[in-house]
């Protein structure tokens, strides 16, 4: 005959409070697209100066979700690619005005390298789906870092994020940002198509 | 004479259960320390949308939520089916959003208010007026740092 007690129950009573633990438990890290929101103009600034048309690559959506890509219909599934080249341009055809203006830039580890005068503009309208937006949002987001991407493994054999996640060659991975610097401006929205009109709750 | 008793049968030992409360609380804990309550119970449906190019959020104080999405059902009688925006525990309007974020920033540390990051949780199918509107509302109160809150994943087939 054992004195010992029983711990049997002991069981019981921790699952019990497992299971309360694990229904209340929410695991979810949030992720997302991380943006910078442009600051709003003071009233005395001066309008800022245009810019050359053939440096703007204009990305339209309209309330049906379609994509107008330079003045032609597109669609979501090429706009990384054609995103890709534009932004690339071609530095040894400087008369090729479909693409953009190149500036000659002094860049560490580079040298002195032309340096596209690339801009995205991307346009919605009131009625475009936010899943729209969003994707469109991915694909320029994509390309940008497909770029960085190749230079980074063609110049230094690596990744771009790893570069940029190491504390020793975070530098190398600036530079590569220096070439090609994600610049996507959103204008504001116009009330175009069969947008409909938002209501304020 | 045997110096050896043959021993007769003996019943078979119990398997002890002892260590069995060990390894549940060993699981308990870790659902003890992992777990993060639910700080606010929504009201509106959201199913964020789906992208590839994403950052994870690093520090969950110093990110604040606005919720977009249809009211969920036990609201949906008194509200309709038009996307609301959710603050914290309430349904609010566009123009709340200023003393919102005042109202964030007041409570962060003076040195942090750069480092807050405005996570935008909206359901894929909410139109884009709403997102415009707020998101002027956030430029105006200077809360300049957005996330678009997505999952991981693809939502088209690539050619």
């Amino acid at each position: 005959m054992s004195n010992e007690i029983n711990a049997g129950s002991m069981a019981d009573i921790a699952f019990l409070l497992l299971i309360f633990f694990l229904v209340t438990t929410t695991m979810d890290v949030d992720t997302g697209i991380i943006r910078q929101l442009p600051p709003i103009p003071p009233p005395d600034m001066p309008p800022p100066p245009d810019v050359n048309k053939r440096n703007v690559f204009v990305v339209l959506v309209n309330a049906n979700d379609q994509l107008l890509v330079e003045d032609q219909l597109s669609d979501i599934s090429v706009l990384r690619t054609q995103a890709k080249e534009f932004i690339k341009g071609y530095p040894d055809q400087p008369d090729n005005i479909s693409f953009p203006a190149f500036e000659n830039e002094e860049i560490p580890f580079f040298g002195t390298r032309p340096v596209s005068k690339q801009i995205i503009s991307l346009q919605n309208d009131n009625g475009t789906s936010y899943n729209m937006y969003i994707q469109v949002q991915n694909e320029l987001a994509a390309a940008y870092n497909e770029l960085r991407d190749e230079l980074a493994k063609e110049k230094f054999g690596k990744s771009y994020d790893e570069l940029a996640n190491s504390k020793t060659e975070a530098d190398k991975a600036a530079a590569i940002k220096k070439i090609y610097p994600a610049r996507i401006s959103e204008a504001e929205p116009k009330e175009t198509g069969q947008g409909q009109k938002s209501t304020t709750p | 004479m045997s110096k050896f008793r043959k021993e007769g049968k003996k019943a078979a030992p119990g398997i002890s259960t002892a260590s069995l409360p060990d390894i549940v609380f060993m699981l308990l804990f870790f659902f003890m320390v992992t777990t993060v309550m639910r700080e606010v119970s929504l009201k509106v449906k959201i199913s964020p949308p789906k992208a590839t190019e994403i950052t994870k959020l690093q520090r969950k104080s110093l990110v604040a939520y606005i919720y977009i999405g249809s009211p969920t059902k036990q609201f949906i009688r008194q509200l309709g089916s038009e996307p609301r925006i959710q603050l914290d525990d309430a349904f609010a309007r566009v123009d709340q959003i200023p003393e919102w974020v005042a109202k964030v920033k007041s409570e962060t540390a003076e040195v942090e208010i750069p480092l807050l990051t405005y996570s935008l949780k909206v359901d894929k199918n909410t139109k884009m007026g709403i997102v415009t509107q707020v998101k002027q509302e956030l430029r105006k109160a200077e809360a300049l740092k957005i996330n678009y809150s997505t999952l991981k994943g693809s939502e088209f087939k690539r050619k």
